[in-house]
């Protein structure tokens, strides 16, 4: 059941991404973002991240693809993009190189630690001091007091662990997001306003309406 | 057959280089964005699955971060992009090119 | 009580702050009212802290109160914190008492100035930086104020900035200053490197080896001589009198000069342990200054520049007194120099300013009626210095003559000597502006050479004309002479017609047709002959006239050359401004050429000098009460008349020398002193009162080495020295900036050349971070196959 639900959803976020990337047009763009974005969510719940799994719907398939299609449409800028074309000489070919190598050595990195127990990051890292550091004071996943398997299984179990270790171990990084959401809406506040009459700068005289 | 943690980065690895590819390729500064978000989701996977295997919340907490700061950056980003666009309708990335030295 | 020390400099520096904001808002007077209430509210916390102290018993009458570590550095730390005894509390007690006085006057001297409140400014932060000299608990502190002071005098020296002379004194006094500073900074140096603390609560219990301690107190006296104005840095003291006098007052009387002193006295303990000839240098540098300054006083006009010259001398009294090691006597005389000092100097200030800023003393006397308030303090002054009981300063500069003769007869006679001139030359002051004919009004010498000047134009102005008449004479002469030329032509043909004529008549017979006609024509050229002669005749005579009217030309004109040659003599034979006056002096008479004299004369003559505002003369009344009394701060008579000395007893240590001489000696040599003191005014009184002997023969430019001392370093410095300076500031601009713009050259080429990668394309350099993050992940992968 799991395996059938990870391959559907995971061909799901990957056609999306590809959909994206592929996708001249940046409406069509950022629809396939969605359903890349859905897919994602899937994966969390099948990880009993339940909320997040929550918060991947409402914030990013709902609240930033609607702020992306809005800025799209508002600005009218959902004209077909050439992708046959490529201005910059050995962008594309460096581009695909450059994932491919990433790739490449992510997956080499991962294979050849060998291990699939949850001690992966140990070999990556090579100091696994660090992993303990990290784990020594951790809050479970199911539960905040105890590692007790039937804890794990509570409904809501999820979301009072993540609440109690948002607001105890980083609830000073929690009240800076705070600070940082507001610059941001003052930032673009600022940013887009406009006052007075600004130039409307044509780059191309005759390839404005292409 | 069960899914492993591997799975996972395997999946996560794709997805993050598919975004950079799609960031280095495409040259409309709206689907660059949508790029950068892949990639940040790529990241959020990894986090999920690295937290459900060291059964540790932290990784759930810092996906959690990542969404917030995802969502200011999108935020200004976007208000670059219309600010932008508003006075150039048809500039892509490629035409901003102030800095070049 | 004694926990209000940090008051002490806090009332200057709040009064600095608040004058710096809204000083200019205030304006004159409030800005200067505000000044004068911060150090006031200083001196009621000294004087607050010296009653906590009093309650203290004198051995534990030591406190340390430290505000917050300024420099934590590893083993080393230096506090801001303050040190309170008594010696720094005396010096206190005198700063901010005196200090308060000078701010009062200066509302009232300072009445009308453009810069009014930033010279409260200016004065609250020097009173600031002098307590934090006194007051510091380590040398890092007092250096602080050491360069506070400095930095201030320069400020106020050059108050008056547009002026060039005004700005290079102040400019003087910082370069002096600076090399004394660097004394003071080598010196502590060598202290840290000796017992690894600066702090004046180590220093004074530490053990220094002899070498150590001789060094500390050479470089200490490098620096002392720079701040208090002795051999060989005393040169800048005598030109910063270019500043308002209320700063003269407070530099030169009662602050600034008195910090080389302190210090000295302060590191007593290094002095006892240092080689007895390292004190003796101290004695002698501070002898030989108080003679040579004492010599250079006699012969100044200026009123201040005799007290810059005196305060230079008092101040080589205190140096003296150190180096034999009295320093309770250098602390008393200090106290009461600053209260007859500072009275002088705002005497003068005062005088100056009812004078309306004429300094020369030649051009004073018989102020007497016009400002009896400032005669009168300036002549308790003039008592106080001149060491006549019962004033202040016969008891202390008693004291220091004392141990002068304890150490050296030798030191005792230079002192002695400079006793006598320093009576000598006070009285010719007083004598010069107070008494006497008032001078004030007399002609100056500029104004007489203006009027001759003007008597040599007018003579040049007749030679002129005579010239001009000379040319008129020449010009009728030349065209006398062409008339009478012509007229003897005439004369000629008529004479030459009548003979033609005659030789017609004779040729032709009577009968012939024309005869008639020809004997008409011989009796018409017979008539013209004498017309032509009369004619002649005629411009002869106005020939001979303008003849003569040339040679009078000629001579009149020797007449005009004649009046510029006598008045050109008169010019050198008119009469001088006197440059040795005495009380007696007459007035040059201008009664012959009073008309000439230029406006600046008959300006004066309305002027009407007058007694200051109560501002000033309440200081001054105040001041002189303090000088006359001061004495009383440590009468010799029995131990418990010893005030002064008990009260410092506990900071020197037992380091000051016990005087072996017996009462009998003491008192002779208390006899010897005032019979000097009174000898030397009489001697005075008798030159410049009574004009008994010619000034001139006693004012003698030889006794000037201290200006001349000032004039060959300024011609070393600037020839030279010069040079030297010019060699290093080329070495500086070729090598040390050379290096400097060569990098900046190497650092633009290669910018230039690495401008090539910024393409401007956000892709390329997306690029480049993928690139980049791929290397990271493969060093890690290396690690992990490697490991």
């Amino acid at each position: 059941m799991d395996v059938a639900v990870f391959i559907v959803s995971a061909i799901i976020v990957i056609g999306g991404a590809i959909g994206v990337v592929v996708n001249p047009n940046p409406v069509r763009a950022a629809l396939s973002l969605v359903a890349s974005f859905f897919g994602v969510a899937v994966l969390f719940v099948l990880q009993e991240a339940h909320f997040l799994a929550l918060v991947q719907v409402v914030v990013y398939a709902g609240a930033i693809v609607v702020l992306f299609l809005f800025v799209i449409m508002l600005l009218g800028v959902d004209k077909v993009e050439d992708i046959q074309t490529e201005p910059l000489v050995n962008q594309r070919p460096a581009a695909f190189v450059g994932g491919a190598f990433m790739l490449l050595l992510i997956l080499g990195g991962l294979f050849l630690s060998g291990s699939d127990d949850g001690q992966g990051a140990v070999a990556i890292t090579g100091q696994p001091e660090m992993t303990q550091a990290l784990d020594a004071p951790g809050i479970k996943v199911g539960s905040a007091t105890s590692t007790d398997p039937s804890n794990f299984q509570e409904p809501d179990s999820n979301i009072v662990s993540l609440a109690r270790d948002l607001f105890t171990r980083n609830l000073f990084a929690f009240e800076i997001t705070a600070l940082l959401l507001t610059i941001a809406t003052v930032g673009a506040v600022v940013l887009v306003r406009n006052d007075g009459a600004e130039d409307l700068v044509v780059d191309e005289p005759g390839t404005a309406n292409r | 057959m069960e899914v492993t943690q591997t799975w996972y980065l395997v999946l996560s690895a794709v997805l993050f280089t598919i975004g950079t590819i799609g960031l280095l390729t495409r040259r409309n500064p709206l689907v660059m964005f949508m790029c950068i978000e892949l990639m940040l989701n790529a990241v959020n996977i990894s986090f999920v699955s690295f937290s459900k295997a060291l059964n540790d919340i932290a990784g759930q907490t810092a996906v959690f971060f990542v969404l917030v700061v995802a969502a200011a950056e999108v935020v200004v980003g976007l208000s670059i992009v219309v600010a932008l666009l508003r006075r150039r309708p048809t500039a892509t990335a490629d035409d901003l090119v102030q800095l070049k030295g | 009580m004694v926990e209000a020390a940090w008051l002490i400099p806090a009332f200057p520096l709040a009064g600095f702050l608040f004058l710096m904001a809204f000083g200019r808002r205030l304006g004159e007077p409030v800005a200067g009212w505000v000044a004068t209430a911060a150090v006031g509210g200083s001196f009621l916390s000294t004087v607050t802290v010296f009653l906590g102290l009093l309650a203290e018993e004198p051995d534990d009458r030591f406190f340390i109160q430290t505000i917050f570590t300024w420099v934590p550095s590893g083993s080393f730390r230096v506090d801001l914190g303050f040190l309170v005894d008594p010696l720094s509390i005396t010096m206190c007690l005198f700063i901010t008492g005196v200090g308060t006085l000078i701010h009062l006057y200066s509302v009232g001297y300072m009445h009308g100035d453009a810069n009014f409140s930033k010279f409260f400014i200016y004065l609250n932060l020097f009173a600031f930086s002098m307590l934090m000299l006194v007051l510091g608990d380590n040398l890092l502190i007092t250096f602080l104020g050491w360069e506070g002071v400095g930095a201030c005098s320069y400020l106020l020296i050059s108050f008056w900035f547009t002026s060039k002379e005004n700005a290079s004194a102040g400019k003087k006094a910082f370069v002096t200053n600076r090399v004394g500073d660097f004394g003071f900074m080598l010196g502590t140096f060598v202290v840290f490197g000796a017992i690894g603390s600066i702090r004046y609560a180590d220093i004074l219990t530490s053990e220094f080896s002899s070498g150590i301690a001789t060094a500390a107190v050479l470089l200490f006296l490098v620096a002392a001589t720079g701040k208090s104005a002795q051999i060989p840095l005393f040169v800048w003291l005598p030109d910063a009198m270019a500043g308002p006098t209320p700063v003269s007052a407070l530099i030169h009387a009662a602050t600034m000069v008195t910090s080389g002193v302190y210090l000295l006295v302060r590191l007593n303990p290094i002095l006892a342990q240092a080689d007895p000839w390292s004190t003796a240098a101290i004695a002698w540098v501070g002898a030989l200054t108080a003679l040579v300054a004492a010599l250079a006083a006699v012969v100044q006009t200026d009123i201040k520049k005799v007290l810059a010259y005196s305060t230079v001398s008092q101040l080589g009294y205190l140096f003296l007194a150190i180096g034999v090691g009295g320093y309770v006597p250098a602390i008393f005389h200090m106290v009461t120099h600053a209260f007859f000092k500072a009275l002088l100097f705002l005497g003068s200030g005062s005088v100056i300013h009812g004078l309306h800023d004429e300094q020369d003393m030649r051009r004073m006397g018989g102020l007497t009626k016009f400002m009896p308030i400032t005669a009168g303090t300036f002549i308790v002054g003039w008592l106080a210095i001149a060491g006549v009981p019962p004033f202040a300063g016969f008891w202390s500069k008693d004291e220091i003559l004392l141990y002068a003769w304890n150490e050296s007869p030798v030191l005792w006679a230079i002192g002695l000597v400079t006793a006598i001139l320093t009576a000598f030359y006070m009285t010719r002051q007083v004598v010069l502006t107070f008494f006497g004919r008032t001078r004030f009004f007399d002609p100056h010498q500029e104004e007489i050479d203006a009027a001759f000047s003007q008597a040599i134009v007018g003579a040049e102005a007749g030679v002129a004309e005579a010239q001009e008449a000379l040319a008129k004479a020449e010009q009728d002469m030349a065209k006398a002479d062409d008339d009478v030329a012509k007229k003897q032509l005439a004369l000629a043909s008529a004479t030459e017609s009548l003979t033609e004529a005659k030789a017609n008549v004779a040729a032709s017979s009577p009968d012939a047709d024309g005869h008639a006609k020809l004997v008409k024509a011989l009796d018409k050229a017979d008539k013209a002959l004498p017309k032509a002669v009369s004619a002649l005749e005629k411009s002869q005579a106005k020939l001979a006239e303008a003849t003569q009217a040339h040679a009078e030309a000629i001579e009149s004109i020797d007449l005009a050359r004649d009046d510029v040659r006598t008045a050109a003599a008169s010019v050198a034979s008119a009469p001088r401004a006197p440059q040795h006056v005495t009380a007696l002096t007459p007035a040059v008479d201008v009664s012959d050429f009073a008309d000439q004299l230029p406006d600046s004369y008959a300006h004066r003559q309305e002027y009407h000098p007058h007694e200051s505002p109560w501002t000033m003369t309440a200081p001054l009344v105040a001041l002189a009460g303090l000088a006359a009394a001061g004495g009383l701060l440590n009468l010799p008579f029995t131990k418990d008349l010893h005030f002064l000395a008990n009260w410092l007893e506990p900071t020197l240590f037992g380091n000051e020398v016990h005087v072996t001489a017996g009462a009998s000696t003491k008192i002779v040599l208390a006899l010897i002193a005032t019979a000097c003191a009174i000898g030397a005014i009489a001697v005075s009184l008798g030159v410049y009162l009574k004009g008994k002997a010619d000034p001139a023969a006693i004012e003698r430019p030889e006794l000037a080495l201290a200006v001349d001392y000032d004039r060959a370093l300024a011609a070393v410095m600037g020839g030279p020295g010069n040079e030297t300076f010019e060699r290093a500031s080329w070495f500086d601009r070729t090598y040390v900036d050379g290096a400097v713009n060569g990098v900046a050259l190497v650092t633009s080429r290669l910018g230039r050349y690495s401008q090539s990668f910024q393409t401007g394309f956000v892709r390329s350099y997306a690029f480049g971070i993928v690139a980049g993050s791929a290397a990271v992940v493969l060093w890690f992968l290396s690690r992990l196959v490697l490991s």
